[in-house]
């Protein structure tokens, strides 16, 4: 398939999800904005004021970055894992691009860069709302927007290969239950490692939510756990592994082909 | 039309669970040919065409679409094929006018040029006043045309059509009819599965009767129709001569003992 067809299919495919997107928002762009709220209100404003500073700056602040990546991680997984499993599960129309001559890259690439325009747009809004409830300062915009975007590409790879692998709707909601969300709530949303004992910050070490919630928390206030250059790598290197994975489930058609 | 279409040598399926699909299957549709494949239900036809369209892994053998091999260049070949599956599998929550556009775009067909396009299929269908309806909310008959549509959107020189008039009313059925011959007449060939055998009948040239995954007879329609010999219907049915042949050939190849050599 020439690289200019090739583009077409990627954008039908990109088209498509973000539609979907905008046609289904109460389903995939409220919840966060809702639960973010909650979130700001009650770790922000009640729990924040009894905390006081943490890494030397108000505790609201400190934890901005991590929800704004909280939300960013489970819409760009969910957005891909739900639509690609229920496009080869429910309705059955990921043969239409199946029978096509689209490549197995460029079907992952229109998929995978849905679930970043959503991570992206709902990651945007929750720091709009953020705003209701304190001011964060951005040390580095460049920064900030670099993890936005690779948070949500490493999690929409993760979700497609979620989204392939699944054989039911089980296996759609065990992974963002059982491993998503513990290593979310453990990455260091709402806390910095040093205020763990030294085995768990080890053990934190091993979590991939961690860096990048501390990369992107480096954007904002120019501070984190661990070097900006170790989170970038870590999901560089976390990215191509997915992306490889995808690609190899694709082309030998896992969980898509009898 | 020269050539062929379809070439299927020692086609062989076996499912993970051990199924043995499709055994030693050979099949040849001439190019510009209105082709019946004809079976029971679970004779391997399905899974025949998804080896063919790149859906389902085949386990031996080769298959060639206008002489490109689907597995060395499965790109180029699935350009050349239009597929309306037996299952409705469109996105539900869609208009068809843009079922068939983003179809278009898998096909790397700009959206200027498919809008025109989809629109002239949709009209031809008989579905001009329903482009903008959500997909779900059309009868049977409608999603079966508007899974034609999409399988021709993108010009494809051979049509697969698997069940393609299964549920649909007479009166529609018959201006299918009409649409699939004059289909063929532009020089695409068609590859068709029906239970429907009276429609097999009045459509094809050629046929070819599957069962348990292995071809019993292949040939022109009037070579078919003269295996026919002229006793009365079993069961005191009183089908067409096609759907004799049929019921004799399957009734005699699920009696005979293969089953015991599986």
């Amino acid at each position: 398939m020439p690289i200019e067809k090739q583009f077409i299919s990627f954008y039908t495919i990109l088209r498509k999800g973000v539609i979907r997107i905008f046609r289904i928002w109460s389903q995939t762009l409220l919840p966060s904005l809702v639960t973010s709220v909650l979130y700001f209100a009650v770790f922000g404003n009640i729990l924040g004021s009894r905390i006081g500073e943490l890494n030397g700056v108000p505790y609201i602040l400190f934890v901005v970055p991590g929800l704004v990546m909280l939300a960013v991680i489970t819409n760009s997984f969910m957005d891909v894992a739900s639509t690609f499993f229920m496009s080869k599960f429910f309705a059955r129309n990921i043969d239409e691009i199946l029978v096509s001559p689209t490549p197995p890259v460029v079907i992952i690439a229109g998929f995978i860069m849905s679930g970043v325009v959503r991570g992206m747009m709902v990651g945007i809004l929750v720091l709009i709302v953020s705003l209701f409830f304190a001011l964060p300062s951005i040390a580095h915009p460049f920064v900030v927007l670099f993890f936005l975007f690779l948070s949500s590409l490493v999690f929409a790879l993760a979700g497609l290969v979620n989204g392939i692998y699944a054989k039911n709707f089980d296996g759609i909601s065990i992974v963002p239950t059982f491993v998503l969300t513990p290593l979310v709530y453990l990455g260091g949303v709402f806390y910095s490692i040093h205020s763990l004992p030294p085995l768990w910050q080890t053990v934190s070490l091993f979590n991939p939510i961690f860096y990048i919630i501390n990369g992107f928390r480096y954007g904002f206030l120019g501070t984190s756990d661990v070097s900006l250059a170790t989170c970038t790598l870590v999901l560089i290197g976390i990215t191509i592994v997915l992306l490889g994975i995808n690609q190899y489930f694709i082309k030998k058609g896992l969980g898509l082909k009898q | 039309m020269n050539g062929s279409a379809l070439v299927i040598k020692n086609l062989e399926k076996t499912y993970a669970g051990g199924t043995h699909a499709l055994r030693n299957v050979s099949l040849e549709v001439p190019a510009g040919d209105f082709f019946a494949l004809l079976g029971p239900n679970g004779a391997g036809k399905t899974t025949l065409i998804g080896v063919v369209t790149g859906l389902v892994s085949k386990t031996g053998g080769s298959v060639e679409v206008f002489g490109i091999d689907i597995e060395k260049e499965p790109e180029r070949a699935r350009t050349m094929i239009g597929l309306c599956g037996q299952e409705v599998n469109f996105d539900p929550w869609m208009k068809p006018l843009d079922i068939v556009v983003n179809q278009a775009g898998y096909y790397g067909i700009p959206r200027s040029a498919a809008i025109p396009r989809a629109k002239k299929i949709l009209e031809d269908l008989g579905l001009a006043d329903k482009m903008d309806q959500i997909g779900f909310r059309l009868s049977g008959g409608m999603k079966r045309r508007l899974m034609i549509a999409r399988a021709l959107i993108h010009e494809p020189k051979f049509l697969i059509l698997d069940e393609p008039t299964a549920g649909v009313d007479v009166e529609l059925r018959r201006s299918m009819w009409d649409y699939l011959t004059a289909l063929t007449k532009r020089g695409i060939t068609i590859l068709l599965t029906t239970h429907y055998l009276e429609e097999a009948e009045r459509l094809a040239k050629h046929v070819a009767i599957i069962n348990k995954g292995e071809i019993l007879v292949n040939g022109t329609m009037e070579e078919i129709l003269k295996l026919h010999d002229g006793s009365a219907s079993s069961g005191g049915y009183g089908g067409g001569k096609l759907e004799e042949i049929f019921v004799k050939l399957t009734t005699d190849s699920t009696n005979s003992p293969q089953d015991e050599k599986n």
